[in-house]
């Protein structure tokens, strides 16, 4: 956790959070991906575990979460990942994203200290609300694992109680609905982020929507970090060939590379 | 006393609320709502007024005589939901939410459906009460229930066909829930069954509980007595929740729930997902479910639109453990054997998940006394399924 706290201590920009699905396009090009992120500047990698029904995603990632699920990819396998990504020599925290019954079925315990010893620093879980997180929350507080709940516009009474336990960073969603691109931010973010960001005693990032430099400009004074998941995913599916072939992927990697530092700068 | 769920939504380890932040606060105001709105004796009145002159409420119990007969066995009884306005149970509960949705300033519902009946009751009540109205449909299933997607599109809702996933009801539900969770502020989410996450499992079998509330009140008028079984099918559960409710203290009266065992439950094309499950999360709720060592759910079949979900109402999963009720499975030959001999004996043709508690109820009333009762919930009628049909017994016949 302290690694986490690190990440989002910059003080020139909030920090990079990008969202890769792991296994997609291929096991060996989300390494890739992983280490491109890393050189263009990402300080956070969000890793996905590809499930058969993501309730909080939009149409790019669940596509992609489909396509990784069709070629093979298991909960072993993103754990496998993990290690190789270590190994390839990724420095920065990775948190994983995965649904309550990914976690439930290899049981709460289990699940965070197979995290840990793969090389795992977080994990998040979209659909586990705070009040069905108690045994998850012990079970990471033990593994040494930072547990990132999530807080919506609309969780007005509930945020305190919410971000008190927060561990890692607090996931605060930008807009109502799925992932996915948007132009419009909810109308009252600043002041939502402000509520998030006063109650919490962890850094606060934002995501759900944010894909253009002026978005990322327009939150930077209010958050310590930034969330771009489905932008970079659509990006990965406009290349997939290209990154699942070794001759062709170093081309698509620079796409990447040149994405987030649009993003950025 | 059963008092379930708690104040969490559990039905013991089940129930609960594992959705996307964003809907938690929604999912408290529909509580809330179910608490104070649903008991208000004004609205107790409308509701009951519309059931009554619109729904056609109290449907009847009918004696299945000719049926017995053939049998040989227990007495068995129908109630009757296949008379209801539009055709099958879904009706109670879709003009009950709509009522509540409109009480709680919405405009707008949004549902899912499979076979299309839920779609088809939503779409009447949005009609009825000047709602707009969205309804996901797996696009599989707008291919196998065509005339319900045109009869929707007729009372003037949109029909989206979902093609994510396995294109049928899981995939739509999906698909109503993000609907509902970019749109919170100005609509409902018009739940069709006892699933998802709480309070919808406790709204639903409060809205359908009339149906075993009337029944068990007929069959006393009729015969003095209760029930030796209830029988139901069981998708999501509504229909056998609502009968069940109404006899789950009286603990003489067997309660059996009746899963599509598909092509046979040593096959993979089964939906008997309290006969061949394990827990996990779906929908917001923790119940049994349909699904592989990872967790992912998988898809499931039954000849029965309506039946083929992998999931199943959290109630039911802990009626199953604790022991109150039997949950059995019956394939889809059993099912269409069904539909012939009702509507040879009857002249009834039932709905094909409908046909299911009826394969059973003749498989048990054949073992049972001739003093013994079997009552059967008929939860909808099968004109939605002649094509269906015709197309499994067409040369049968």
């Amino acid at each position: 956790m302290a690694a986490l706290a690190q990440a989002f201590a910059r003080t020139d920009r909030p920090a990079f959070v990008p969202f890769l699905v792991a296994g997609y396009p291929t096991p060996e090009a989300t390494v890739e991906l992983a280490l491109a992120l890393e050189e263009a500047g990402a300080d956070v990698l969000e890793l996905g575990v590809p499930y058969s029904d993501p309730l909080a995603d939009g149409p790019v990632i669940q596509t992609a979460a489909a396509a990784a699920l069709a070629r093979g990819m298991t909960v072993a396998g993103v754990f496998e990942l993990l290690v190789q990504m270590r190994r390839a020599g990724l420095t920065l925290p990775v948190v994983l994203l995965a649904y309550a019954n990914t976690v439930l079925q290899k049981g709460e315990r289990a699940f965070v200290d197979r995290l840990r010893a793969s090389g795992g620093d977080g994990l998040i879980v979209p659909d586990l609300p705070h009040e069905e997180a108690g045994e998850l929350r012990a079970a990471a507080a033990a593994a040494e694992v930072a547990l990132v709940p999530l807080v919506a516009p609309t969780s007005r009474g509930r945020i305190a109680r919410i971000v008190t336990e927060a561990t890692g960073f607090v996931y605060a969603v930008s807009s109502l609905g799925v992932t996915g691109e948007r132009d419009a931010l909810h109308p009252d973010l600043r002041a939502f982020l402000a509520d998030v960001r006063a109650a919490s005693p962890v850094p606060v990032a934002v995501g759900f929507g944010l894909h253009r430099r002026e978005q990322v400009r327009a939150v930077a004074p209010f958050v310590d970090g930034v969330i771009v998941g489905s932008a970079l995913v659509r990006l990965v599916m406009e290349r997939e060939d290209d990154l699942a072939s070794p001759a062709r992927r170093g081309e698509a990697l620079a796409a990447v590379r040149r994405f987030v530092a649009n993003l950025l700068n | 006393m059963y008092r379930y769920p708690d104040e969490r939504g559990k039905f013991g380890r089940f129930g609960g609320r594992y959705v996307p932040e964003t809907l938690m606060q929604a999912l408290e105001e529909l509580d809330e709502a179910r608490r104070t709105i649903l008991p208000d004796p004004a609205f107790r009145r409308e509701l009951h007024e519309l059931l009554t002159t619109y729904v056609g409420r109290p449907t009847p119990l009918t004696y299945a005589e000719r049926l017995s007969e053939a049998v040989g066995g227990a007495r068995i009884f129908l109630k009757r939901e296949d008379l209801t306005h539009t055709g099958a149970h879904k009706i109670n509960n879709a003009l009950g939410q709509g009522l509540l949705a409109k009480r709680m300033g919405k405009r707008r519902l949004v549902a899912e459906t499979g076979a299309g009946q839920h779609g088809v009751a939503t779409a009447t009540v949005a009609a009825r009460l000047g709602l707009s109205c969205t309804v996901y449909m797996g696009e599989v299933d707008t291919r196998r229930q065509r005339l319900n997607v045109f009869r929707m599109r007729l009372l003037g809702a949109e029909v989206v066909p979902v093609t994510a996933g396995s294109r049928t009801l899981k995939d739509a539900v999906n698909e109503a829930i993000r609907d509902w969770v970019a749109h919170v502020d100005d609509t409902h989410y018009l739940l069709g069954s006892v699933v998802g996450p709480h309070p919808y499992p406790a709204l639903v079998r409060d809205l359908q509980r009339i149906i075993g509330d009337e029944a068990k009140a007929q069959l006393r008028e009729a015969t003095g007595r209760l029930p030796n079984v209830v029988v139901a099918c069981v998708g999501g559960g509504s229909n056998a929740m609502g009968i069940f409710t109404a006899f789950l203290e009286d603990d003489g009266v067997a309660l059996v729930g009746v899963e599509a065992a598909g092509k046979g439950l040593d096959t993979d094309a089964h939906a008997a997902t309290l006969t061949k499950g394990r827990p996990g999360v779906l929908h917001g709720m923790y119940t049994y479910l349909i699904q592989d060592d990872d967790g992912n759910v998988q898809e499931v079949h039954s000849i029965s639109a309506g039946l083929d979900y992998p999931g199943v109402g959290p109630e039911h999963a802990f009626l199953k453990e604790t022991g109150r009720a039997t949950y059995v499975a019956v394939t889809d030959a059993e099912a269409l054997e069904a539909v012939k001999l009702l509507a040879r004996t009857e002249g009834i043709l039932p709905a094909l998940e409908s046909a299911h508690a009826v394969a059973e109820a003749v498989r048990r009333a054949r073992e049972m006394d001739k003093d013994a009762i079997v009552l059967v919930c008929l939860s909808g009628r099968g004109d939605k399924d002649v094509e269906t049909i015709h197309h499994h017994l067409g040369g049968d016949l």
